[in-house]
């Protein structure tokens, strides 16, 4: 009988890693970032990764971690600015970089999960990100053709699944989770909470099942913030 | 005197109005959330996945689940929802989005803009600006009129890489507001700070510009 359930990364990244694979790695900042898969490519310490995500983590968490361990060939994101190891090994020329438009970027990756190859955006047209691409218009207004993006493998972090892979995020943790989940050759996910089938509200599942390949429950999580702002309670409330 | 950080947020949130759906940038442009006016409805679309952002969290309440663009803590509002990336986007390049007020480095008088990158430096990246500035029905600039070296930034061409082209509605800066049409080359200066003068304005503006005072 198959099954979908794993008991943890390693097992459940197990035959699918390679050298020079392309790997899509949900999260938005470290927020919503799948942890314990992470520190399992870092172990498994493949090399030559392109990682398609929309920022690279921080010097010591996230995908900064296999920044460190000088496994990550190439980048393809929205933005990086909150990693100094990323701009050193960038301007010695050791890593590549292609920036995308955040809204291209999930666009591409929607589009390489449903199976359309190209489509026409405003976004961009007359900037450095249009070079070299077709631009067309279509009633008066320029577009430019962008290609859609898939990966050997797509890493995804959920609140909750179950065995069926169906997934639900919490919060802005969801971000480029579900649709990096259909956009990978194999969709790896992790979850929070591992929970029984007919828990989850079946009309409330973000990712359905057909999209994920396999699915654990991680070990644990850390959940780090990057930038804790708060805000002084007033005198009047508290009682 | 010229405006402060607050006042140009202030003066910004005089473009919102009842019923809008806006996208706040970095900077200055997030203050422009704490001169909302009183009684008016308006609903801030934060492009990592969320319609309805409330305030900062009290001390202790902060959310690892629940944060900004920019990667600070938030809290959730009675009517708050939440989507993927690709929602997120739908939203802001399908024109749903009534209103972007967002930073910006130059400014030029056909209304493009550059605030992504500096080349020789290292470039961080567009994040969602792109594609705001090409979606957004109006896009609303809050900036220094002038470089700290003093140079200007409201230019007759950017010198920079661009951000969006012809996309610039309006221009807030400390020293006054101009009114832009994009893809022609009207400027319009139609407020000024305090003090601040038209011989000054000019002396610190690259642009050609008309005075139209309101």
């Amino acid at each position: 009988m198959s099954t979908k359930l794993r008991h943890d990364a390693g097992q459940a990244l197990e035959g699918l890693l390679f050298d020079g694979m392309s790997i899509m790695s949900g999260g938005f900042g470290l927020c919503g970032i799948p942890e314990n898969l992470i520190a399992a490519i870092r172990i498994a310490g493949v090399k030559d990764l392109t990682v398609i995500s929309n920022n690279c983590g921080i010097d010591d968490f996230g995908l900064g971690i296999l920044l460190a361990g000088g496994q990550i060939r190439k980048m393809i994101s929205s933005y990086v600015g909150e990693n100094r190891l990323f701009e050193q090994l960038y301007l010695a020329g050791e890593l590549e970089l292609e920036f995308n438009p955040q809204g291209t970027l999930a666009e591409r990756i929607r589009a390489g999960g449903a199976g359309i190859p190209a489509f026409f955006t405003a976004t961009g047209v007359g900037t450095l990100v249009a070079e070299g691409k077709e631009v067309r218009a279509f009633e008066g207004r320029n577009y430019v053709m962008e290609r859609a993006l898939t990966a050997d493998v797509a890493i995804v972090k959920a609140w909750k699944g179950d065995c069926e892979g169906n997934l639900v995020y919490r919060k802005t943790a969801r971000n480029f989770n579900p649709v990096m989940a259909t956009a990978g050759a194999v969709t790896v996910a992790e979850v929070e909470i591992f929970v029984e089938p007919g828990e989850l509200d079946k009309d409330a599942i973000h990712t359905p099942g057909i999209f994920v390949d396999r699915i654990f429950q991680g070990a644990a999580y850390e959940k780090r913030i990057e930038r804790v702002t708060t805000r002084p309670r007033d005198a009047s409330e508290t009682h | 005197m010229a405006w402060s950080r607050d006042e140009m947020a202030a003066r910004a949130a005089r473009e919102l109005k009842d019923g809008f759906y806006v996208n706040l940038g970095i900077g200055i442009p997030t203050l422009v959330a704490n001169f909302i006016p009183r009684g008016m409805t308006v609903t801030l679309q934060s492009e990592n996945g969320m319609l309805g952002m409330g305030p900062f969290p009290y001390p202790g309440e902060a959310d690892p689940d629940l944060i900004n663009a920019g990667k600070q803590t938030i809290t959730e509002l009675a009517g708050s929802s939440y989507f993927s990336s690709a929602d997120s986007f739908a939203m802001i390049r399908g024109g749903h989005v009534a209103l972007s007020i967002l930073g910006g480095m130059q400014v030029a008088q056909n209304g493009d803009l550059a605030n992504w990158m500096v080349p020789g430096k290292m470039v961080k990246g567009m994040g969602g600006a792109m594609d705001l500035v090409a979606g957004v029905g109006r896009v609303v600039v809050v900036m220094d009129h002038v470089e700290k070296s003093g140079a200007p930034k409201l230019l007759e061409r950017c010198s920079l890489p661009l951000t969006g082209v012809g996309v610039v509605d309006l221009l807030i800066t400390d020293l006054g507001v101009f009114e832009l049409e994009g893809g022609s080359e009207t400027v319009s200066l139609t407020e000024l700070a305090p003090d601040a003068t038209i011989e000054e304005v000019a002396a610190k503006t690259q642009a050609r510009f008309s005075i139209a005072l309101k």
